[in-house]
């Protein structure tokens, strides 16, 4: 395999006002024909600013200062602005994370995939427009000819990332980077997009490099993977090898951390701390810091990258097949038979749609949540998942009374809090609390974390100043930040400091219920692993009960106790989370499963079923009968006609809506039928 | 003609006058601003013309009553630094009690603005819908006033004073802050802080005087810094359209007025002095606006 892509000892530079970051500190990487090489790391570590070194498209202030990067025969390092436009969109494509940001909205698709053979290409404009249409329907965009005039907001999430693969591929580069291609999108879509990237590379021979946080993306979609920490590469292998094999201390934390690979009972395992600052590296091995086996050689001298085959670099790599010790033994929440805490029944959720013009007409309804029933029993986790627009954050609202039901009741600890008005719930309150996702938005940025914690408990008058401020100090405590944090504006926090801090407001009052909506969505894997690790000792020190909405599966299982899969604003099956994840009756949910990438690189690459294809029909006008009639592999005139009853497949409450099952029904249901939406058994 | 409490009441505000003693949020602000030298400047001229016009007139003995014609369009001499105006009041403590009215009113007139059109604003987009739609009509339709002739009106129906001017001034400034912080509202309101106090049990109340108004400060504080300067203005466009306070008080506009009469005659000292003195001023609070909206960014500063 010749190169495409070379790079040697690449230093970049970002020069700020207040001194110099080096996010790139000597990587050297190749790349072959039809290749595709991962880089992964947490962010902050590099891996998008050396793919911008590549294309040379680096932040204001920033160069390459040091190393070569060859492309054929081009050294792009010393390449003028002139050469480099020559060799963006013709030898290299790019493909970014956000395809809401990455595609012009005043421009037809046509137009902007065309606009990059003009550039490139001597070609009229009926030849450019041709190749827009060739290459739009090489990347599976349904009726691509007819589609040329779009506008991008026409499209949906999945159909403009399309789009913006068609731009990358339109000059038939010889490399494409891909920069998070599918971060911002949902998980079923994320696999049609990463087997659309797979797929082309087969077939137009290109070198692909792959960057991601996502350990599942890289083990499925990568021949080689390079691991990035700190500005440098600290191991780089085959992608089955370094699965296999780790031998750098990062990579082995960074799998420990996934909690895919986790049972229920154990602890997940976090990486202590943040990555360095890299305006200031650290002298030594960077990661020392944060390593377990680390020792006083590891913070004076930096280890090589060394090694044939599969360098790394580290003075005390895990053995060949010495497996890291099991996780330690954290024990469940008590899973007792209780009393039920929260009981939602008929749940429905339409919102208006209105015309723009001065009289509001109404001219439609979304239906974002539509007869939705479950029980959440005190002490339980109840995990809520499904793709984005199916109505999940809506029922989290619902769930806390920040929101009024159209129709349906939530009831708490025996009272009705839906469709209270906001003066009769105020003391309640207090009982139910709601974790947000975005650790950036939810805290006041004016607010010092004294003001933000002690909020709660001067609105609900709870205790005297003195009181008060205890308190604060025993929150933090408990969230595992420092007494000095208290004094500190949000800003100067981390995103996992943030959401700890969320989640010291939300104990605040002593809450029985947390309703926490994709409270680790925003975060690293490692620090993932921390919040998860803090919300179960919490749980189990003040008997709480959660809800837990997230797009995650596989985070869902490790933390709930039930599982409750939506789709587009219907409950479609629910039961105790290790009979959903092994076992699941409905096909939406064995769907869901299909598409979390995995990471082991084994299972990943055999994996053949589909997942769920296509796309999240409108809420506007769901479709008739079963909601998922249009994306089911199973789906028949029946799906279509009516709509599926709730039916019980297990004594333990494991029940689905479904016509066609993956699984019989269980018989006995009339005889021995529990409650609909009932607990799950207590699990050992 | 002492209204030096509306002044304090002002600077007390700011939060540079407190000096470095405040702790953290008034430190850092301080900080942030004392790193502009442009605000500094500004903030020096704008201190020198308070010291000139209210310590001044007690250093500088002048009789700014009495009409005396021997004495008129004196050029600049010894006795008088500055001269003297057409009917012989020294020019140079013409300019002191002149800048006490001037300054008096800008700083009032911005600071009732701001306050009434912040939390006009905040109101409106918190509450959103109806009362929105209505207090936002409200502020179109006054908008849609002329301003000038609105001014020409009151000024014709009334005798002016410094109050009535401070409140009219006011009540045609008050509109731009409120539009500016309705804007900041409506997209504050949907902010997951600002939902999180609802879900803690807390009114609207609360979250428009703890969360919305101090987060809107930014801007705020810029445009009342830009609003002291307006006011200036209208004060001074007022007399010099013979409309603003009645003799014998003074004010620049009115000096600078009188001062154009005589434009042909060579009397400089008439017209430069007051004009400068009002560029001076209005150059000095936009600086310190521009600074102030740098500071008051938390996330900006340093750590």
């Amino acid at each position: 395999m010749s190169p495409v892509v070379t790079l040697d000892d690449l230093h970049t530079d970002i020069a700020l006002r207040k001194g110099t970051v080096y996010p790139v500190g000597g990587v050297s990487l190749t790349v072959g024909k039809g290749e595709s090489l991962g880089i992964v790391g947490e962010s902050g570590c590099g891996k998008t600013m050396t793919a911008l070194s590549v294309i040379r498209l680096l932040p204001p202030g920033g160069r390459v200062a040091r190393g070569s990067i060859t492309l054929g025969d081009t050294d792009l390092a010393t390449l003028d602005e002139a050469g480099m436009r020559k060799i963006r969109g013709n030898r290299i494509g790019m493909i970014f994370q956000d395809p809401m940001t990455s595609l012009n909205p005043c421009m037809t698709i046509g137009d902007q995939v065309s606009e990059t053979v003009l550039l490139h290409r001597d070609v009229t404009r009926a030849q450019a427009r041709e190749r827009a249409a060739e290459v739009l329907d090489l990347v599976g965009l349904p009726r691509a000819k007819e589609r040329l005039d779009s506008y991008p907001h026409l499209l949906s999430g999945g159909m403009r990332q399309r789009v913006v693969i068609a731009m990358a591929l339109a000059c038939e580069p010889e490399l494409l980077i891909a920069d998070e291609p599918t971060t911002a999108l949902d998980a079923t879509i994320q696999k049609q997009i990463l087997e659309l990237i797979d797929d082309l590379r087969g077939r137009l021979g290109m070198a692909v490099i792959l960057v991601t946080h996502d350990l599942g993306v890289i083990a499925g979609y990568t021949d080689r993977v390079a691991v990035m920490y700190a500005g440098k590469i600290v191991e780089t292998s085959s992608t089955r090898e370094l699965f296999a094999n780790p031998r750098h201390p990062y990579t082995e934390a960074l799998f420990r951390a996934l909690p895919e690979n986790v049972d229920a009972d154990r602890r997940l395992y976090a990486i202590p701390g943040l990555p360095p600052d890299l305006s200031n590296p650290p002298q030594g091995c960077r990661f020392a810091a944060r390593c377990a086996y680390a020792t006083e050689e590891c913070r004076d001298q930096e280890p090589e990258l060394t090694g044939d085959g599969h360098p790394f670099a580290c003075f005390h790599p895990l053995g060949a097949k010495e497996q890291a010790t099991p996780n330690p033994h954290t024990p469940l929440a008590v899973a007792e038979e209780t009393a039920p805490l929260l009981v939602v029944r008929n749940l429905v959720r339409t919102f208006p749609v209105t015309s723009n013009g001065v009289l509001q007409r109404k001219i439609g309804a979304v239906s974002a949540v539509a007869d939705v029933s479950f029980t959440v029993h005190t002490g339980e986790t109840f995990g809520l998942v499904g793709e984005s627009g199916c109505g999940k954050s809506t029922i989290g609202r619902l769930l806390v009374a920040a929101d009024t039901p159209t129709s349906g009741s939530v009831t708490f600890d025996g009272t009705q809090i839906s469709g209270k008005s906001h003066h009769e719930l105020r003391k309640r309150r207090r009982d139910f609390q709601l974790m947000f996702q975005d650790p950036y938005a939810s805290l006041d940025p004016r607010m010092r974390v004294r003001s933000i914690l002690r909020e709660p408990l001067a609105i609900q008058h709870r205790g005297s100043a003195v009181e008060q401020e205890k308190a604060i100090a025993k929150l933090l405590d408990e969230v595992g930040l420092p007494g000095a944090a208290l004094d500190k504006y949000p800003h100067e926090f981390s995103g996992g400091q943030r959401q700890r801090i969320g989640l010291a407001r939300a104990l605040a009052l002593r809450p029985k219920l947390i309703v926490a909506d994709e409270p680790v969505s925003a975060l690293d894997v490692s620090v993932q692993a921390q919040i998860l690790n803090l919300m179960r000792d919490l749980q189990r020190e003040h008997q709480l009960t959660y809800v837990f909405i997230s797009h995650d599966l596989s985070v869902v299982r490790y933390l709930s106790t039930t599982i409750g899969v939506m789709y587009l604003g219907k409950l479609v099956e629910i039961g105790p989370a290790e009979q959903v994840y092994t076992s699941p009756a409905h096909p939406y949910t064995q769907g869901l499963i299909d598409t979390i990438p995995l990471a082991d690189p084994e299972r990943e690459q055999r994996k053949d079923n589909a997942g769920v294809r296509g796309e999240l029909p409108s809420a506007m006008n769901p479709p008739s009968g079963c909601r998922f009639r249009t994306r089911c592999p199973l789906a028949t005139e029946k799906c279509a006609a009516e709509e599926p009853p709730m039916r019980q497949f297990s004594h333990q409450g494991h029940q689905a809506a479904c016509h066609y099952p993956l699984q019989q029904p269980d018989v006995t249901e009339s005889t021995n039928r529990t409650n609909p939406g009932s607990r799950a058994a207590p699990q050992s | 003609m002492t209204a030096i409490p509306a002044d304090d009441a002002a600077l007390a505000d700011s939060p540079h006058v407190r000096g470095p003693k405040g702790r953290g949020t008034v430190a850092r602000t301080v900080s942030a601003f004392v790193e502009s030298k442009l605000a500094v400047v500004g903030l020096g001229i704008v201190v020198a013309f308070i010291v000139f016009c209210y310590v001044g007139p007690l250093v500088y003995h002048t009789d700014q009553v009495h009409i005396d014609l021997s004495q008129a369009t004196l050029p600049p001499s010894g006795a008088h630094p500055l001269g003297t105006n057409e009917v012989g009041y020294d020019q140079l403590g013409r300019l002191m009690v002149g800048g006490q009215s001037s300054l008096e009113v800008g700083v009032a007139a911005a600071l009732l603005a701001t306050v009434f059109g912040t939390l006009w604003g905040a109101i409106a987009g918190y509450a959103g819908g109806f009362i929105d739609s209505a207090m936002m009509r409200i502020v179109d339709a006054l908008l849609a006033v002329p301003a000038l002739f609105l001014l020409l009106f009151l000024a014709s129906i009334a005798r002016p004073t410094i109050g009535l001017l401070i409140l009219v001034i006011a009540f045609i400034s008050w509109l731009g802050p409120a539009r500016l912080v309705r804007g900041q509202a409506l997209t504050l309101r949907t902010r997951d802080y600002v939902t999180s106090v609802r879900l803690m049990g807390g009114g609207p109340l609360r979250a428009i005087l703890r969360h919305i108004a101090p987060n809107t400060i930014g801007t705020v504080v810029v445009n009342a810094t830009f609003q002291v300067a307006d006011a200036i203005l209208i004060v001074a466009a007022l007399s010099f359209l013979g409309l603003g306070i009645p003799p014998p008080a003074a004010n620049w506009g009115d000096m600078l007025s009188n001062g154009i009469n005589y434009t042909y005659d060579g009397y400089w000292w008439l017209i430069y002095p007051p004009g400068l003195a009002i560029v001076l001023v209005v150059v000095a609070f936009n600086l310190i606006g521009d600074a102030l909206r740098d500071s008051f960014e938390v996330r900006l500063q340093k750590r």
